[in-house]
């Protein structure tokens, strides 16, 4: 663990990053960088052309976690609970760029800081994390601060500090040292106070001009690359390819895009978007009564979004397979407590009794499962506590896999005859009701097919074949096309057009901060089709897009600073 | 101690230059006119104000006394209320206003009723409460507490902008924040500054421009979002300053037993348990000084019995009306338990007590709900309920029949009396500059 951080800070020390420094107050007004800058890329479809926006986004909880884990390895105790965050345009990374902090995110955050700096400092920790050591460990040592804030600052703010920043931070180590006569108290207050520091907190972007266009600034461009891409902040050669320039010319930008795809940490990337387009963030919510469903767990729960993304990362990643193939594919991974829910014996142990939690599986015929709507994770959130619910579940495919909206009922309904279970066994005679009644049979047709569909899955996740003694009939219609139950609707799914522009829409919007515009979304997905619908081929697309690093002037700040200023 | 020799020694502090220890916050001077006195210390106890937001309303013909006026008798559905009735006042027949905007269930009333308008996008107005802390709460150790009760963390205050105050679900979770290892005992004996708290001052007074430039580098809707962020921040140089200050001894203030970690979930008996301990929790943390705003959002939508299939909610929708109740039999229990939770917690308050009176004498607690008649999702007849009496500045013991007003009179009202400048509140038809004057003491 500790490796990671000594290693990156070993670059740093060895002049990594005050080369950075120079070079990147140098990058946005060399001329050969302002020529290079307006150069398009040749891959590019036309409608990712125009300029994105300067957007201003909150780390996530998951990418605070990242970046910490990164250079601090991952034994450091955050000690706290993020803020909720907030979901806008479908996508909780759009919501980003839209949330503030409140006075109970900062407490959290700020014990948060002082109780992961003062981990960085203490006796375990200090002679691996730190590059110097104080003369005095009761007094203060401003050039030994220095050295340390110098790697560590830069860093924490994906960028290297300007001299008021380093300074601040100098004089506040001095001042906490004073006050405690502690210089590592002192020191670890001021790491504290760069992680509570707005500049930490938020992905502040910055733009420069190059021949009268606005562009990301270089450290800007390996950010949103980095947490694009990884999740987390840009690493050291990122940093330094930002620092040189070369993320300004299509050919650094894409030999940048190229080692970031290669990288084991694509995976990283990849999950969080997952997490973030099937709505994981929801499982916070979910419980389920153990009286009915006694299989099912917390464990359970969190097993079921790591199936899924295990699954997912398998088909995208690992088989460079058509994303289409998440809705049919009968390959995935289980655990014990999966298995209990999904009827398959799993064994925690190898035959010489070392510990083995995850089993790859095929669902078989029998198991009347393919695609990730029948997996635990979709059918068990998308369900009240005591009851599946086929209108939910449908509403879900429409929204979260289509990016379809579907209408909010009318405000005066009665639903009498829906809960009306003697004289209608199954939720498909209840839902005929939908189906007579004019005022509902509009959005029902649309949601309804797709939730009866997984009636064979309670709201644990778990098979049933019946409901109330009645045998239970999943075949159904949707837009033409029949299908005979749950593992038939995932051909269904993945053959519409709706699938791929929805998660074309969705990764763009997630790269950018913003819902994109609808002739880009059209555009990007003639490339990922052209791809044979590759993730990773749309993630470049996006990543070395002008749209990716032109910014319209509109949304700049009055004063657009460098950030070596 | 009189309320001008307070004033007289708040000022002569202040303009004494020295470090001003303000026991008592400064504009509570100019606004008590009614508290009652403390033996200990002879300073009126500064007013609290709270919300409960309750969702699925009540059921027609259940709740709505027959008499206007005082000494009317609680019907069915809040007969569980009778015992402190004397400090409670009942407003029935407000109307939230959709103006023509599509109705979004559960959600276009709790718009309407915390930040008196409906939403115009994603970022949009305060809520009630904030703009009642930027009055009373800047100078307690927290501007204000929201809890959940019946799992998640979803409140119903914010400020401006597009970002809720995140609820406490877990009575552990909110006894550590407020009684944790940075509560200081207003009551002990010794009080001794920590140099850590002094140290933690002067590193955010150090790298407090360094932050500030960052509000020069970003176009205005960011820049307001940062303001959210350096106000939080103020928050907590606030709590620093607060610690290296003796506390003024608050006799009635104890410290409450360590709250364990439950279950938070959507069963109704984890919510019973956590609510009745978070009710406690609060109580103690208004006594305590600790705040004077509180926001309690009871999760109604989620909630079940155990072994229940359908929650409350689903059952609002899909229960068959009982024929010889005349309501549906099952969403009534859910009903009565929910008023039977909001009488617990008000009890808590009352039984607070401090000097000859309580913590619930002092706060003005709004009840509010989304839905006249959660059914068939009416926005008119709604349940409006004030417990207490913001340290005598407004009456109870009434129900007051309302002819279909806008339900915002009674947060602009509320918010005038705890001193919030303000003449008019809301948006569209749901903006009202008539405050409910037969509230007014």
């Amino acid at each position: 663990m500790i490796s990671s951080l000594s290693s990156r800070l070993k670059q740093s020390a060895t002049g990594v990053l005050v080369t950075l420094i120079a070079a990147g107050a140098l990058s946005a007004c060399s001329p050969g960088a302002q020529q290079q800058a307006s150069t398009t890329t040749a891959a590019a479809p036309a409608e990712l052309q125009a300029p994105s926006q300067l957007v201003m986004r909150r780390l996530t909880g998951e990418q605070y976690k990242n970046i910490i884990t990164d250079i601090f390895g991952p034994t450091v105790d955050f000690g706290g609970r993020f803020e909720p965050d907030m979901r806008t345009d479908g996508l909780l990374a759009i919501g980003a760029s839209h949330v503030g902090v409140t006075a109970a995110g900062m407490e959290q955050y700020d014990a948060m800081s002082r109780t992961i700096a003062a981990q960085i400092v203490d006796d375990k920790h200090r002679g691996m994390m730190l590059s110097c050591a104080p003369k005095d460990a009761k007094a203060a040592d401003d050039a030994c601060v220095r050295q340390i804030m110098t790697e560590v600052g830069a860093l924490l703010y994906r960028r290297p500090l300007t001299g008021a920043e380093l300074e601040a931070f100098v004089t506040a180590a001095r001042l906490g040292t004073t006050e405690t006569k502690d210089f590592y108290t002192g020191l670890s207050l001021s790491l504290a106070s760069i992680l509570s520091s707005p500049k930490f907190l938020f992905r502040h972007e910055t733009a420069t001009t190059a021949r009268g266009e606005m562009r990301l600034d270089p450290y800007t461009t390996a950010s949103r690359l980095s947490f694009f891409l990884w999740n987390s902040g840009p690493d050291a050669a990122l940093m330094q390819a930002a620092a040189k320039g070369e993320l300004n010319s299509p050919r650094g930008l894409n030999r940048q895009v190229d080692r970031m795809l290669a990288s084991p940490r694509l995976e990283s990337g990849v999950r969080a978007f997952f997490v973030d387009f099937l709505g994981f963030d929801e499982f916070d919510n979910v419980t389920k009564d153990t009286a009915l469903f006694p299989k099912f767990s917390t464990q359970a729960a969190e097993d079921a979004q790591e199936q899924t993304l295990r699954t997912v990362v398998d088909v995208v990643l690992t088989n460079k397979s058509d994303y289409r193939d998440i809705f049919t594919t009968r390959k995935t991974f289980l655990t014990k407590e999966l298995g209990a829910i999904y009827q398959v014996p799993v064994v925690s142990f190898l035959p010489n009794g070392s510990p083995d939690t995850w089993h790859p599986y095929q669902f078989t015929a029998e198991d009347n499962r393919a695609g990730i709507m029948t997996h635990m994770s979709f059918t068990a959130l998308h369900s009240p506590s005591g009851r599946g619910s086929a209108v939910l579940r449908g509403k879900a495919v429409r929204e979260v896999l289509l990016c379809q909206k579907v209408p909010a009922p009318p405000g005066d309904v009665s639903f009498d005859l829906i809960n009306d279970t003697t004289n209608y066994r199954t939720a498909r005679d209840r839902l005929a009701a939908h189906t007579r009644e004019p005022m509902c049979a509009g959005c029902h047709k649309i949601t309804d097919p797709l939730g009866l569909a997984l009636e064979n899955f309670d709201a644990a996740g778990a098979w049933r074949t019946t409901e109330g003694g009645v045998q239970l009939d999943t075949s159904g219609l949707v837009d033409g096309k029949k299908f005979a139950g749950p593992a038939e609707l995932g051909a269904v799914i993945a053959a519409m057009p709706a699938a791929t522009s929805c998660v074309t829409n969705r990764m763009l919007g997630y790269a950018l901060g913003r819902a994109p515009a609808r002739d880009q979304v059209t555009g990007l997905e003639k490339s990922f089709q052209a791809s044979g619908y590759r993730i990773p081929a749309l993630m470049k697309l996006i990543a070395t897009s002008p749209s990716f690093t032109r910014v319209s002037p509109e949304t700049a700040p009055t004063q657009t600073a460098s950030v070596a200023n | 101690m009189t309320r001008l020799v307070n004033r007289r020694n708040v000022l002569k502090g202040t303009l004494g230059g020295a470090a001003v220890t303000v026991g008592l916050p400064f504009l509570d001077c100019f606004l008590n006119t009614n508290g009652t006195a403390l033996a200990a210390t002879g300073k009126e106890l500064p007013v609290a104000f709270g919300t409960w937001y309750q969702g699925l309303g009540f059921d027609p013909g259940q709740w709505i006394p027959a008499k206007i006026g005082t000494g009317y008798t609680h019907k069915h559905q809040l007969r569980m209320l009778e015992p402190l009735k004397h400090k409670t006042t009942l407003i029935s027949g407000m109307k939230y206003f959709m103006d023509g905007r599509p109705l979004e269930t559960h959600t276009s009333g709790y718009q309407i009723s915390s930040t008196g308008a409906l939403r115009g996008g994603v970022v949009y107005g305060a809520s009630l409460d904030q703009n009642v802390s930027d009055v009373i709460g800047k100078r307690t150790r927290f501007r204000s507490l929201e809890i959940a009760i019946g799992g998640g963390r979803r409140s119903f205050s914010k400020g401006v902008g597009a970002t809720t105050n995140p609820a406490e679900p877990s009575p552990k979770g909110l006894y550590t924040r407020v009684f944790g290892p940075e509560f200081i005992d207003p009551n002990a004996a010794d009080f001794k500054p920590d140099p850590m708290v002094m140290a933690r001052q002067s590193v955010l007074s150090a790298v407090k421009d360094e932050r500030m430039a960052m509000m020069q580098q970003v176009g205005a809707a960011d820049r307001a979002r940062l303001e959210q962020y350096f106000t939080s921040l103020r928050d907590i140089e606030n709590q620093l300053s607060l610690e290296m200050q003796k506390p003024d001894p608050l006799p009635s203030c104890t410290q409450p037993d360590e709250a364990a970690a439950g279950n938070v979930g959507d069963s109704v008996v984890d919510a019973e348990q956590n609510g009745t301990i978070m009710g406690k929790l609060l109580a103690h943390a208004i006594a305590c000084g600790q705040t004077r705003v509180i926001n309690v959002v009871l999760n109604s939508n989620g909630l079940r019995k155990p072994g229940g299939t359908l929650s409350w909610h689903v059952l609002t929708h899909e229960e068959p009306v009982d024929d010889a109740l005349g309501y549906q039999k099952e969403v009534g229990w859910f009903v009565e338990w929910a008023n039977m939770r909001f009488y617990d917690f008000i009890k808590a308050m009352d039984d607070m007590k401090e000097g000859d009176g309580t913590v619930l004498d002092r706060i003005a607690l709004l009840w509010q709900t989304d839905h006249g008649y959660a059914r068939t999702h009416t926005m008119d007849d709604l349940a409006t309920m004030i417990v207490g009496g913001a340290a005598g500045r407004i009456k109870t013991g009434m129900h007051i029949r309302a002819a279909g007003d806008p339900q915002t009179r009674v947060g602009l009202t509320l918010q005038q009396v705890m001193g919030v400048s303000m003449n008019s509140w809301g948006g569209g038809s749901n903006q009202t500059n008539k405050p409910m004057t037969e509230l007014l003491a």
